[in-house]
């Protein structure tokens, strides 16, 4: 089981940022060596090394929480200044209910089990929640990495604090009215999302990338939601493997039951590694287009901004009425805007370089570990195959 | 050393013969013709006599049997113990030559003259050709048995209840070959067949009686000395084939004549050799190159055979009685004149008959033989033919029928052969191209069935028939009334599917349907093979008329919400409610233990087809799923504007188009190769729990009538009391009913119990081999479908390195 469980999430543990192709820059390393897990809340340790002289020591941990993270993002993603950037997705809630909800299950199901397949179930419970934990410390980690390798983000002072203040920082929980606020900004921003798709793009190459995203975005969305799928029910077939063989077991065939048992590893590692390689770096890249899509959307905002300033100035001029501030305003909208086009380019290119490197990067080490897989069972069954001399059921 | 073996075994069967019973007269006769050779060759034909004097008057064992029938019972054991002995020394004579023997067998299998003559007979007969080489062993075996025959014929059991204590006789017999304990190894065999055959004999005597009570004794005897004989031949056997193959030359070159002689003469040599015929390849060869211990392995090997042989010239000896009293004089005679020629011939003609059987294994030769034995006109014919050879035949016949009980019990005790045999099965039945006939829900699938087989007892060696599902469920039915009861584990076939059915008769050709029919077909498969591997069950009329016969009359009462099948489910709910009410004491741990084994394991095999099922389910769902997300790969591939990216995305999604198919046929071969196993097994092991139940109700028939036989002895004393002559006399008579009812049923129970044991222990050996072998199947497609996730994989690797 150690064996199996080892393997299972090491990957994760060695192979971490598998998802995004991260620059790294010496002189700001970033890495959450450690974590806590106490009922909902999850304690990150953030330990910080750096050359860069805007720190007052070059090597610092701090404890932080998911809620840190979250109001790290928020902060950045209201940044004027950040608005022609792509902000790294904010990583995912915690979520440790399905593997606790099983273990629930498993729980109640104790009676119509025989002590070893339950003590089996439990271990791979156990080391799928360790599985959980360790890629939510992953995912958290991938996060700040992509700021600190990013050449303005790296610089900001939120961030900063975030790494180095030495205390709680006691995020203010947003309260009830904030929370939907949220939601209705949310909602402005979606109906606002609508209203801006009629406006003619002026660049052909942000005209394209939108088509692409937007594009790109469903078939992504739709692909992680398949391979989760598809990694569930190869868990499923595990986990059947598992009663199977506790049941040859206490039908004391030995030897089928050692066969099962290995088929059964087996199909579990391929499952968790593909969830690893595959649905793990589609559900990054959903959420990192989406916020390339909020980039095209600021932008777009922005544009639209331009224009109406445009539409101000010529009424000011009409009127003539306010013109010198009117004419401020669209210079000030079209400076924006133009900024905006600008780093968004330049974001969105390298985003695409991005995305091709870890795609090929996951792709391979998928396809190596599934050669890997099946290698192994191959030769356990081939073992099995010739000594098959004391089969018996 | 199988001569001085031999020779000191005699000397202990005689003393042991003499000691015991009217037999051992025989025996005594026998043990002072083993001390020479001539004396041997005397010996058998008094064996031969023995066994004559049984058939025509019963001579005077028999009507020592006669008297005591019960107590013959138990003394026939003895008997067959001493003249075991009686035999070896035979045997030993035989052994001297037994260098001969090989040739002899070999004559024996040339031997062609016999073997051609009994196929004429078979012919005649028009039964199986395996009765053919049965018949002509059977019919010295019958003139010997005539008698006995027929009350063999009668009771066959009762041949295999003797056989079986032959065997055990043989073991011992063979055990004491060397040592010639013969006197212990009589008592020995003696115990033990009592033990063993004590049921069986008892049987026999009760079935004699019941039939013909002077005739009866005397196949109680005959069939002891039989098996004495074939005991003291089997181990002698070998000995005594060397010198028989001499006979068998002899016999070959002579002809009838010198059959018929040599049956006289050497009735027991006949009977070794037939015995070693049987064993031919084995016997022959072992018994050749080892003297008496070898020769007493092979021997019980032979011995199987013999009984075989013995079985079948117990069903010739209906017809054979007739002869067989001319025949024992004729023996004689021919026993006197040539002894080894006699046996010479007998082990040709056995040899040949199991030259024919031989090729199918012992065990169903043996069942064969006994069967075949049963059909009198074989024997009768044969008798017509042979009026010599049918003498010598009987008394060759007797001691092969014998010996072939003894076989067929050793081998039921001998597993390893069974095993050997099971291996070897010559028949092999196909089910394919399952065809709907009829429209609407008068639909039906027909299946067309092909046997190949080398068993002669098919007319063809392959044949093809049409078969309906209803009239796979009518063979169960049939079977299952004629042998459940008897302890057999009776396969069941695959349950009917009103729903399945009811989608292949009304849905077009979707893939759920076609899935149910084949899954049905592979089902009915197993379920045929099943039935044909089953020795006792391939004998049966019903088996090979519904294997062979172009039109079946159509079966009935198979519908589930038929009548008929209201009245089964009533029956079953009141066989669950007296199961439940009859509280037995189990005085076997053995049962007790099996039992609760067998439920176990039902509970097992259920929760592991539930999960293997669930396994399919999810394994579907899996390839369901593989396949959308490689459509969604593909789309997300055309989306995609990197060239190389997009070019691996569909790469990829063509992988996975690929690992689709590989779940789906790996979702297949769970189902055919696990899921459908465990589902034979569930109901395999129902028919195990039903072979407990038909134990339990025979155990209960059993207490009832001593409960009864209680309450009337009881009323006995009453009147007794009450001083009532006149109704004493009809209490008697009741009393005495039912004690002869007690007695059967405990015969009964006990044959049940022995057969229930020897199934089971058949049924864990098949059930073994037959998960190895499924297991390998699954492992094979498991082996194949990873390697060819590894190539499609491997093949992927370079466009995943090529994206840039």
């Amino acid at each position: 089981m150690t064996d199996q469980q080892g393997y299972g999430t090491r990957p994760s543990a060695k192979m971490r940022s598998v998802s995004v192709d991260l620059n790294h820059d010496a002189s700001l390393l970033i890495d959450i060596p450690d974590a806590l897990c106490e009922r909902d809340k999850v304690k990150f340790t953030v330990h910080t090394k750096t050359t860069l002289s805007s720190f007052q020591k070059p090597d610092f941990s701090v404890p932080r929480q998911h809620e840190d993270f979250i109001w790290l993002h928020d902060t950045l993603v209201e940044t004027e200044d950040y608005a022609g950037l792509i902000i790294p997705p904010a990583p995912p809630k915690p979520d440790f209910e399905s593997p606790r909800e099983k273990m629930h299950k498993l729980g109640e199901g104790e009676a119509t089990m025989t002590k070893e397949e339950y003590t089996k179930m439990k271990q791979e419970l156990e080391a799928e929640y360790l599985a959980v934990f360790k890629k939510t410390v992953q995912v958290h980690e991938v996060f700040l990495q992509r700021l600190s390798s990013h050449p303005n983000l790296s610089k900001d002072r939120n961030f900063q604090i975030f790494l180095e203040y030495d205390q709680d920082l006691t995020v203010r929980r947003k309260n009830a009215k904030e929370m939907f606020g949220g939601f209705f900004k949310n909602m402005v921003k979606s109906a606002d999302e609508v209203l801006i798709s009629g406006i003619k793009e002026v660049d052909d190459f942000f005209e394209q990338e939108k088509t692409f995203l937007l594009d790109y975005y469903s078939k992504i969305k739709d692909s992680t939601a398949k391979a989760e799928k598809m990694t569930r029910s190869h868990k499923n077939i595990a986990d059947d493997y598992i009663h199977i063989s506790a049941t040859l077991n206490s039908l004391s065939a030995d030897d089928t039951t050692i066969l099962f048992v290995s088929v059964q590893k087996v199909e579990g590692r391929v499952a968790s590694d593909q969830e690893l390689k595959l649905t793990e770096l589609l559900r990054y890249y959903m959420r990192d287009i989406q916020a390339a899509k909020d980039l095209l959307y600021r932008r777009a905002r922005a544009l639209v901004d331009y224009e109406n300033s445009n539409k101000a100035l010529d009424k000011a001029r009409l009127k003539s009425k306010d013109i010198p501030q009117a004419e401020e305003h669209q210079q000030q909208c079209l400076q924006k805007f133009d900024k905006l086009s600008e780093s968004g380019k330049k974001e969105l290119t390298s985003f695409k370089g991005r995305r091709v490197v870890a795609f090929r990067k996951n792709l391979i080490e998928m396809a190596e570990l599934e050669i890997k897989h099946a290698k192994v069972s191959s030769t356990i069954q081939l073992t099995h195959f010739y000594t098959n001399e004391k089969w018996t059921l | 050393m199988a001569t001085s073996s031999e020779r000191s075994p005699p000397p202990f069967p005689d003393s042991e013969d003499q000691d015991v019973l009217d037999s051992e007269e025989v025996g005594g006769r026998d043990s002072d013709e083993d001390d020479g050779e001539d004396l041997f060759m005397s010996a058998s034909n008094p064996l031969l006599t023995e066994m004559d004097t049984t058939l025509p008057p019963a001579s005077q064992p028999s009507d020592v049997l006669m008297k005591p029938p019960s107590n013959i019972m138990d003394e026939p054991l003895i008997e067959p113990v001493s003249s075991q002995t009686e035999n070896k020394p035979a045997n030993k004579v035989v052994s001297e030559p037994s260098d001969d023997f090989v040739d002899l067998t070999n004559n024996v299998t040339d031997s062609p003259d016999e073997a051609v003559a009994a196929e004429s007979a078979v012919a005649d007969d028009a039964k199986d050709t395996t009765e053919i080489p049965l018949d002509e062993p059977s019919d010295e075996f019958e003139d010997i048995f005539g008698s006995e025959n027929e009350a063999l014929q009668e009771e066959v059991l009762v041949a295999d209840v003797t056989v079986e204590a032959a065997t055990d006789n043989r073991a011992v017999t063979s055990g004491a070959i060397e040592p010639p304990g013969d006197g212990k190894t009589g008592s020995d065999d003696e115990q033990e067949a009592k033990e063993t055959a004590t049921d069986p004999i008892i049987d026999l005597s009760y079935d004699l009686p019941a039939s013909v009570a002077q005739q009866p004794p005397p196949a109680r005897d005959k069939c002891f000395d039989p098996l004495v004989d074939l005991l003291s031949d089997a181990p002698p056997a070998a000995d005594a084939n060397v010198p028989s193959r001499a006979t068998v030359d002899l016999f070959e070159d002579e002809g009838t004549d010198l059959f018929t002689e040599p049956r006289q003469t050497k009735s027991a040599t006949q009977q070794q050799k037939s015995l070693f015929g049987e064993a031919d390849e084995d016997l022959f060869g072992e018994p050749l190159g080892a003297t008496s211990k070898k020769t007493i392995s092979k021997e019980q090997k032979d011995k199987p055979v013999k009984t075989k042989a013995a079985s079948h010239v117990s069903n010739i000896g209906g017809p054979l009685q007739d002869n067989s009293p001319a025949e024992p004089a004729d023996i004689f005679t021919e026993e006197a004149v040539t002894t080894l020629p006699s046996i010479t011939s007998t082990s040709t003609v056995n040899s040949k008959t199991n030259g024919v059987q031989s090729e199918e294994e012992a065990d169903i030769f043996a069942k064969a033989t006994v069967e075949l034995s049963l059909d009198s006109p074989r024997g009768e014919r044969r008798k017509d033919v042979k009026a010599k050879p049918s003498a010598s035949a009987l008394s060759q016949s007797a001691a092969a029928s014998l010996a072939k009980p003894q076989s067929a019990a050793l081998e039921e005790l001998e597993e390893e052969e069974e095993e050997e045999q099971g291996d070897k099965f010559d028949i092999f039945v196909s089910v394919k191209d399952p065809e709907k006939i009829g429209d609407g829900m008068n639909a039906y699938m027909a299946y067309k069935l092909t046997t190949e087989t080398q068993l002669a007892m098919f007319r063809n060696k392959t044949f093809t028939v049409r078969r309906r599902f209803s009239d796979f469920l009518g063979l169960y039915e049939k079977l299952s009334e004629k042998h459940g009861p008897n302890g057999f584990i009776v396969p069941p076939p695959p349950e009917k599917s009103i729903l399945g059915m009811t989608k292949v008769k009304v849905g077009k050709e979707d893939s759920s349907s076609a899935d149910f029919v084949e899954r049905r077909r592979a089902a009915l498969e197993r379920y045929l093979q099943r039935v044909v591997n089953h020795p006792s069950l391939l004998q049966d009329p019903d088996v090979r008329e519904f294997l062979e016969r172009e039109e079946l009359p159509r079966a009935v009462s198979t519908q589930a919400l038929s009548g008929a099948g209201f009245l089964k489910m009533i029956n079953k709910a009141t066989d669950a409610v007296s199961k439940m009410t009859i509280k037995m004491n189990e005085s076997d741990v053995w049962f007790e233990e099996k039992l609760q084994e067998v439920e176990s394991a039902d509970q097992q095999f259920r929760k592991l087809h539930a999960l293997v099922e669930s396994l399919v389910i999810h394994r579907k769902e899996l390839s369901l799923n593989t396949a959308s997300f490689a459509k969604s790969t593909a789309m997300l591939g055309s989306a995609e504007d990197n060239t190389a990216l997009s070019r691996a995305l569909s790469q990829l999604a063509e992988v996975e188009d690929k690992m689709e198919q590989l779940h789906q046929e790996q979702a297949a071969n769970d189902t055919f190769n696990f899921a459908e196993l465990i589902a034979d097994y569930i109901r395999l092991l129902g028919a195990v729990r039903a072979t407990f139940d038909h134990r339990m109700k025979a155990w209960q028939r059993w207490q009832d009538a001593q409960c009864a036989l209680q309450k009337k002895r009881e009323t006995e004393a009453k009147l007794l009391w009450a001083n009532k002559p006149d109704k004493l006399q009809l209490a008697k008579e009741e009393i005495a009913e039912w004690e002869a009812k007690v007695t059967q049923y405990e015969r009964d129970f006990d044959r049940v119990s022995a057969t229930v044991r020897k199934e089971v222990v058949r049924f864990e050996k098949e059930k073994a081999r037959n998960f190895k072998r499924e297991i390998m199947n699954y492992l094979a497609c498991l082996l194949q479908s990873q390697q060819q996730l590894i190539k499609y994989w491997e093949a992927f690797l370079p466009e995943a390195k090529a994206i840039a």
